[in-house]
């Protein structure tokens, strides 16, 4: 990627940047076809989408006057190789009153910050538990 | 007699008519705010406001931080623009209101200053405009420039034979997105795999969603079936919140877990649901909603489903409700988002309410009309009856083409119709069978493909489906192998048109605000973005796509109904013989009674309009003036194809005075010779609804006239049928073709009539 973040003329990149975007293996669009899905060489890994094109997608979204779009799209990137399991038990855990002390969600904050390298995503989660602190959300529910 | 006696009416019996009425199932609830039933305004909103103090936040809308519950909390840090807000918060209310009404003012100014708004100043501004310039502003404000549509595509059995047929023809209508649930909840494996293939027939780009439990819907994403999620619910108070088992970082922590899967998003809300979940706090409808749309735009999301959505039968029982709705919509797109805008839970049963409801949205556009428009039977539909459905599909292709506007959808042929479910059945049945899932018989099939609704199929049973979807689960079974089995099993351009759509993930332009796919392309708020600054500019029908919403089926043309007339003329002329024997002159019979026929009548029309041939009408007619004790003479008027000049020619020429006009669509007067042309004797316009009893009558009447008597005049009993919106389109090319063979100064001329063989 070149220093000069992307654009609104760039999108949408499938047509207008078809150069830059990739698949998680390298692939680039034109590989994904029909004959490789059926010889094998294309699996469903292949079809997602991938931390880089999540942060351009927001830079695109920041060029177009959309910065709390780019932001989720930020945050979302650095989700896109933590496991299914654990963005589900992550999210349980940010529901109200299923975290039972602000110490279980500051240790999903860690594990996403040393694990996964989402700081962004631990910033987060360790304001949620601050709120949910202030705001009594950790009492027990039936 | 007293009055008593009579049984003295205490009730004006239209009051009873008006009970019977649709409208009626429909309750109203009072005005109370301190009950959560106001639209606008409560006395317990707060005022709008905002305090800033070294860059840290000290209140905002009347709440000082220390008090902010965690919605506040949400939208001071992630929604408000510090840069902004001095400056759009000290705007007069009256002065934003006025701009967004202003095709002069950008969109892109309005968009900053919404960003600088709290939910109070929000709501405040909107609240100056009526509905006219709400709906108005919508037009200006919405994100993307091109409107779209969402259906409903469920049905009442969880069958996914009919989910594929009903999805193939959901996108053959024109839908950008549909969206699925089940009456089961295991079954919506088997409903993702069967609208994932019915909607990749026919065309490509077509988004689809399976609306399921949060965790169940994020999987099925994640196998690739579905393409979008839209009911991520938001609320406007903390308690509605927490009862919506969620809370503001939850709810984003999702939003950014579907953009990491690349799978497009919005949000829900809606008025109302903070008063259904029983948590308003006292709060205006409007005020909440407001709250809940800032909540949205800091959490990230590209857009928002709202409008009521299932609050919006609740908020339509409160004044203002329709116009609430449409002030909420207004918002969501001044804050920027994508909006879906409700027209989806029927909120009343009064067609006129629907199609008022409707009205605004169609012709100011939006990024999703409905959210959706259920394509299929109201019984069939699995989120409850939508605003429209199934049964009024062609009501709104109707609307589109009356109003030129574009709203999302484009009428279909009954064959491509019947083309494409069947390809979708049988595309669906191939991957069951080539997954070893089931194995649909071909009466199943059949009666799925002609089905307008569950009612009528013979299909899977409930255990089935459960067993088909618990297997697509159990076995993992993705995208991937749906892909192969078609392609397998022949369905090549299918597996290509669902790999184009999961293709859409891996660069992410989807998940752009607004974005659809249009002919193979993405059309987003980033790439056609609403530039509307007034006459000549904003979206436009193209001749081409205009073309495409006149298209509605069954259109008369000229040629059509001189076709028909036409087909009319073989038995007629077994009937009738019309012989001119020069020109007509007037006789001194006083009891002599003249038929003034049209240019056209028995020549070209054979026929009413009422379906009686003409020459049945003949017969009646001299049979009514003989049996009153006259005689009938024909005269074919050539000056003239006007009722009244007709009968008023033929009166002159009578000797009695007294003449008949009848044009050949029935149309006819009973004249006398000295009276105004329009001021006639007996008048019979309804010509479809008069029968041959009535033209015998008008003989009879007219033969009494003639001698001078004073009949009953004759009645054609109407129930208030619309007439014109029946017939006049036919009439209009029928009568033309009279005028046409009328010619100035054409001497009438007297025709000797011959019945043939049995009457008609």
């Amino acid at each position: 990627m070149s220093d000069k973040p992307l654009s609104v003329a760039d999108y949408p990149l499938a047509e207008k940047r078809a150069d830059i975007v990739k698949t998680k293996a390298g692939k680039a669009l034109d590989d994904i076809t029909l004959e490789g899905v059926l010889s094998d060489h294309v699996r469903l890994e292949d079809l997602r989408i991938t931390g880089r094109a999540l942060r351009q997608q927001a830079e695109i979204a920041t060029a177009a006057g959309r910065p709390t779009l780019a932001s989720n799209f930020e945050r979302g990137a650095e989700l896109v190789d933590v496991p299914q399991d654990v963005i589900m038990r992550v999210y349980e855990l940010l529901r109200p009153g299923r975290a039972g002390s602000k110490d279980e969600l500051l240790a999903a904050a860690k594990e996403f910050r040393d694990v996964y390298g989402a700081a962004g995503v631990a910033a987060f989660v360790e304001e949620a538990a601050d709120v949910y602190e202030r705001r009594s959300l950790y009492k027990k529910r039936f | 007699m007293t009055e008593e006696m009579h049984g003295r009416a205490n009730r004006w019996k239209r009051f009873s008519d008006w009970d019977e009425r649709p409208l009626r199932l429909d309750k109203f609830a009072a005005e109370d705010a301190a009950s959560g039933f106001a639209a606008f305004k409560s006395p317990y909103d707060p005022k709008p406001g905002f305090s800033v103090a070294n860059g840290v936040v000290e209140s905002m809308d009347g709440i000082a931080v220390r008090d902010f519950d965690m919605i506040d909390v949400f939208i001071s840090r992630y929604h408000l623009d510090p840069d902004v807000a001095p400056e759009a918060m000290a705007m007069p209310s009256i002065e934003v209101a006025r701009m967004l009404v202003d095709m002069n003012v950008p969109r892109s100014t309005l968009v900053r200053l919404a960003h600088g708004m709290t939910p109070a100043k929000l709501a405040d501004v909107v609240a100056h405009l009526s509905s006219l310039e709400i709906a108005f502003a919508y037009s200006k404000m919405r994100a993307r420039q091109t409107p779209g549509n969402q259906a409903h595509v469920t049905n009442a059995k969880d069958d996914p034979l009919q989910m594929a047929a009903d999805a193939a023809t959901a996108v053959a209508f024109g839908f950008d997105e549909i969206e699925t649930t089940m009456r089961v909840a295991r079954n919506s494996w088997s409903n993702a795999v069967a609208c994932a293939v019915g909607a990749s027939v026919g065309r490509w780009g077509t988004l689809f969603q399976c609306s399921s439990e949060e965790a169940e819907e994020l999987k099925i994403g994640m196998a690739g079936f579905t393409s979008y999620a839209e009911t991520v619910s938001v609320y406007g108070t903390e308690k509605s919140f927490i009862d919506g088992d969620d809370t503001p970082w939850s709810k984003a922590f999702l939003a950014a877990a579907y953009a990491s899967r690349g799978i497009k998003m919005r949000c829900t809300s809606g008025a109302g649901s903070e008063l259904l979940m029983g948590f308003h706090d006292r709060k205006s409808l409007l005020y909440l909603e407001a709250r809940c749309l800032c909540l949205q735009r800091a959490m990230g999301v590209q857009g928002t489903q709202n409008g009521g959505i299932d609050g919006a039968p609740v908020t339509c029982t409160v004044p203002g409700g329709m116009r609430e709705l449409m002030a909420e919509n207004l918002i969501a797109v001044w804050l920027d988002l994508e909006c879906a805008s409700g027209n989806d839970a029927r909120a009343t049963e009064s067609e006129i309410r629907v199609g008022a409801k409707i009205l605004p949205y169609l012709i100011a556009g939006s990024d999703l009309i409905c959210s959706g428009f259920g394509s299929i039977l109201k019984y069939d539909n699995s989120f409850n009856a939508s605003l429209l459905n199934g049964e009024e599909l062609e009501d709104y292709l109707v609307l589109q083409r009356d109003f030129e506007a574009d709203g999302g959808l484009t009428p279909v042929g009954e064959a491509r119709v019947m083309e494409l479910r069947t390809r979708a059945v049988d595309a669906l049945s191939a991957v069951l069978e080539e997954l070893g899932l089931a194995k649909p018989t071909a009466d199943m099939k059949q009666s799925v493909i002609a089905a307008s609704g569950s009612d009528e199929t013979r299909t899977f049973s409930g255990r089935d489906v459960a067993m088909i979807s618990e297997a697509i689960f159990s076995r993992s079974i993705t995208v991937i192998d749906v892909i192969k089995a078609l392609a397998a099993r022949g369905f090549q351009e299918e597996a290509e048109n669902l790999l184009k759509l999961v293709r859409l993930r891996i660069s992410g332009d989807y998940l752009q605000t607004s974005a659809v796919i249009r002919d193979g392309r993405i059309v987003s708020a980033v790439n056609d973005p609403n530039e509307y600054q007034g006459p000549g500019t904003g979206y436009r029908l193209s001749d081409a796509r205009r073309e495409e919403i006149v298209a509605i089926r069954d259109v008369l043309t000229r040629g059509e109904v001189l076709r028909a007339e036409a087909n009319f003329r073989p038995a007629e002329v077994t009937r009738i013989a019309y012989r001119p024997v020069g020109p007509a002159t007037a006789t001194h019979n006083p009891r002599e009674v003249v038929i003034g026929i049209s240019p056209a009548f028995g020549v070209k029309l054979f026929q009413t309009v009422g379906g009686h041939p003409l020459s049945a009408i003949l017969r009646v007619l001299i049979a009514g003036i003989t049996e009153g004790g006259c005689t009938a003479r024909v005269v074919r008027m050539r000056h003239t194809a006007d009722t009244s000049f007709l009968g008023l020619s033929a009166a002159r020429l009578a000797g009695s005075g007294i003449g008949i006009g009848i044009q050949a669509k029935g149309t006819a007067v009973i004249h006398q010779k000295d009276r105004l042309p329009h001021n006639n004797l007996e008048l019979f316009s309804n010509s479809p609804i008069t029968k041959l009893e009535h033209y015998k009558r008008m003989g009879l009447n007219a033969a009494a006239y003639a001698q001078g008597e004073m009949p009953e005049p004759v009645i054609v009993p109407t129930r208030g049928e619309a007439m014109g919106s029946r017939y006049h389109a036919r009439v209009s090319l029928i009568y033309a073709i009279e005028t046409e063979m009328t010619s100035e100064g054409a001497e009438p001329e007297e025709i000797d009539i011959m019945f043939l063989g049995a009457a008609a």
